[in-house]
């Protein structure tokens, strides 16, 4: 009997601090949104990120791993305006997971917070492949993120009530740290207001707005097209006119059309983390945008 | 002067009114964004006061401009083929065949358009319809579901006629084959693919491996069952799948599946063993299985500029019950039964971003057939057909496709047929979105 006591106790000491740990589950559809959620929740929440930073989010595959998380999760955070339109939906379909349903509370969207840019005028895949609801790259600008936290905090809160105080308060402290932040790399990047440069992938208009870089040429032709020879030959030509510091490519780019400039140019490419995780100095949200302000700031040198 | 001067007013206004109708779809916070050089903390809290507390609300931004109509996305393929030999005399020997069979047609030739409608329907149901525009002219429904979205416990009900989630390839769209026509094994065993009108039920199991259950229940009809009796179901299927990744790179997925079929009087054109035509009715149980599994490779899991894909598929069916030889005819009818196989494996390798070359070979066993007294009627040569099939395709986005295919097809006893075929795939419309 008294042995049992002992062995008792480490059981329920266990099983208690199961209950204690009443994690909510999360699904982050890219990686940003899983640091948000771990900076809003801490180990409040169990967090599954479907991409990595070195993965195409527009081109995932909807695999066994992703349907199989999207079953046990109670939330799925993603970007949304369209940006997962190739996958999420089916995977969400595939789930059997009524919580997450579009519609429902336990499916959120980052990109309804945030006001978008490159609304396209006009519909046409003739233009590539343009997204309705305006360029859904949104995590660029740190902006968006603190715009996307409190709304994302309030969901926490909305789906796990008993840890709503922590949500609440994890919240705060974050935003206050992050304007901060914001304030600090708003200074260390005020040098690059007007610069020209070439990007990729229209992955940054974004990063270009917040830090008054501007875009002079876009290596691929159309939206998620990949660059072509004759593209890349008239890019080359343009830049005599219109001469830019350095090539923007995100991480998971294909490293070819931007080598080919860069090697006739002879102009620096930057490849910048896009995301946490992107490199590996990008570890969480604040490191993502001090590794991409400094990349920027060495580019531009 | 005056009407010109309405004139700009009334273009001002309509622009106005643009503007607020953009506005209006757009997010919460829209109009109130810091500009560049602003203090980011002031937005925030607006957002705070004009999003409403979200229980259940629709995210703040409906996607722009679709209303509440279905998506709908549009199919247009074509194809020109060459083939050696007749693609009209084209059968399997040994094996009792429905459905769709062969390689197509000679020249060029209107593929399958396929049309697909979809949307939510409201909070319970999704609802899909596909149909299916031969060149004949003719119309075909490949599917009509609707399905459930929120049933607990990861279940999921589909009812209507769709694709059985058997096997791997089974309820994937033709237009998203890695080849342009179906292995030989699905051509033989299930005539292309199994369609059930009926109910399926699916659940994902609530476990970190991803394990999927289901099964479903259809109408007496389409091959492998027969015409006849609908009253009875007349295929059922049972399946069970299982994957995960390895590591960020390689992904899995693995199952096994069982169709039951009951046949009435099912038709099946073949040639005697004088080589002249005539046609047999099976009636009898069909009981079909299926194993499955397909691996995919990509550098860190970034599918889009280099991936390879391994695939393959064992099917192996036994049917017992009796056989009308030269029903139109003789009639003669005697006891049947046959126990017979077949498997396909192939890679797709993409080189570049827009490439792709793919390998594949198929094979049958034509293993026991043993039709009492009919047997000797029956052309049953001894042999395993198979083929061997080699594509390229390249796609230069995501909604366009064109494919040449090389093939040396050696299902016919004592025939080699070498097949080219160059096809296109358009996809308009909707993004449709693909399965694993």
């Amino acid at each position: 009997m008294k042995r049992l006591i002992p062995i008792a106790s480490t059981v329920l000491l266990a099983l208690g601090m199961q209950t204690a740990r009443a994690d909510i589950k999360v699904l982050a559809c890219e990686p940003e949104w899983g640091a948000l959620v771990k900076e809003l929740a801490g180990d409040k929440a169990s967090v599954y990120v479907a991409t990595t930073g070195l993965q195409d989010p527009h081109r995932i595959e909807a695999r066994p791993s992703l349907v199989a998380a999207a079953r046990n999760t109670q939330l799925v955070v993603c970007t949304g305006a369209e940006l997962e339109v190739g996958w999420l939906p089916l995977l969400i379909r595939q789930s059997g997971n009524s919580a997450i349903q579009p519609g429902k509370p336990g499916n959120f969207e980052a990109a309804a917070y945030v006001r978008k840019l490159e609304i396209p005028d006009r519909l046409d895949r003739a233009d590539g492949d343009v997204h309705a609801a305006g360029n859904p790259h949104i995590q660029t600008d740190p902006r968006n993120i603190a715009l996307v936290a409190e709304p994302l905090a309030r969901r926490l809160a909305e789906l796990d009530p008993a840890n709503a105080s922590v949500y609440q308060a994890r919240s705060a402290d974050f935003m206050a740290r992050w304007k901060a932040a914001i304030q600090r790399w708003d200074k260390e990047a005020a040098p690059l207001r007007s610069t020209p440069v070439v990007v990729q992938h229209k992955a940054f208009p974004y990063l270009q707005q917040w830090l008054g870089l501007m875009e002079v040429a876009v290596l691929e032709p159309k939206p998620g097209v990949e660059p072509t020879s004759a593209h890349l030959s008239a890019v080359l030509a343009g830049l005599q006119a219109r001469p830019a510091k350095m090539i923007l490519r995100a991480a998971y780019n294909d490293a070819r059309g931007a080598d080919w400039l860069a090697e006739r140019t002879k102009l620096p490419i930057v490849v910048l983390p896009f995301t946490v995780g992107g490199n590996e100095q990008a570890k969480d949200l604040f490191s993502l945008f001090d590794d991409t302000v400094q990349r920027l700031l060495k580019g531009a040198r | 002067m005056r009407k010109d001067y309405e004139k700009q007013l009334n273009a001002l206004e309509a622009r106005l009114k643009q503007a607020e109708a953009r506005l209006a779809s757009q997010a919460a916070p829209a109009g109130q964004l810091p500009v560049a050089q602003a203090v980011p903390s002031s937005a925030p809290t607006v957002a705070v006061a004009s999003s409403p507390p979200s229980a259940g609300t629709p995210p703040a931004a409906p996607a722009a401009g679709k209303g509440f109509n279905p998506d709908i996305a549009l199919v247009l393929a074509g194809s020109y083929a060459s083939f050696s030999k007749d693609p009209t005399q084209y059968r399997i020997p040994g094996f009792l065949t429905g459905g769709e069979i062969g390689p197509g047609v000679q020249g060029f030739s209107l593929g399958e358009s396929e049309l697909t409608m979809s949307a939510t329907i409201d909070p319970w149901f999704y609802g899909s319809m596909s149909v299916a525009l031969a060149a004949d002219n003719s119309a075909s429904v490949e599917e009509a579901f609707i399905q459930t979205t929120s049933l607990p416990g990861g279940l999921g009900l589909k009812a209507g006629r769709f694709l059985a989630s058997v096997g791997y390839q089974n309820d994937k769209h033709a237009h998203t084959w890695d080849f342009i026509n179906a292995p030989l094994a699905y051509q033989v065993f299930l005539g292309g693919a199994l369609a059930q009108d009926g109910l399926q039920l699916k659940a994902v199991l609530p476990t970190s491996q991803f394990v999927e259950l289901g099964g479903g229940i259809g109408a007496a009809g389409e091959y492998p069952s027969g015409t006849g009796n609908r009253k009875k179901p007349g295929t059922g299927t049972l399946f069970a799948h299982t994957g995960g990744d390895v590591g960020a790179s390689n992904s899995w997925r693995a199952g096994a599946s069982m169709v039951w079929a009951k046949a009435y009087d099912r038709p099946f054109e073949d040639i005697d063993n004088g080589g002249n035509p005539v046609t047999n009715e099976f009636t009898g149980n069909s009981r079909l299985a299926i194993l499955d599994g397909v691996w995919k490779w990509s550098p860190n899991g970034n599918s889009s500029s280099t991936s390879l894909t391994l695939q393959g598929e064992y099917f192996r069916r036994l049917e017992s019950g009796s056989l009308v030889y030269d029903a139109g005819g003789q009639a003669l009818a005697d006891s049947f039964r046959s126990a017979q196989s077949g498997w396909y494996a192939q890679a797709v390798y993409k080189f570049l971003p827009e490439w792709r070359v793919g390998l594949r070979y198929d094979r049958l066993d034509v293993g026991n057939v043993n039709a009492s007294s009919n047997t000797e009627n029956l052309y049953l040569p001894s042999y395993s057909p198979n083929r061997t099939t080699l594509m390229f395709d390249w796609a230069p986005s995501e909604y366009s496709r064109v494919r040449l295919q090389l093939a040396q097809d050696r299902a016919r006893y004592g025939l080699t047929d070498n097949q080219i075929m160059i096809q296109y795939m358009m996809s308009l419309g909707s993004h449709g979105a693909h399965g694993y």
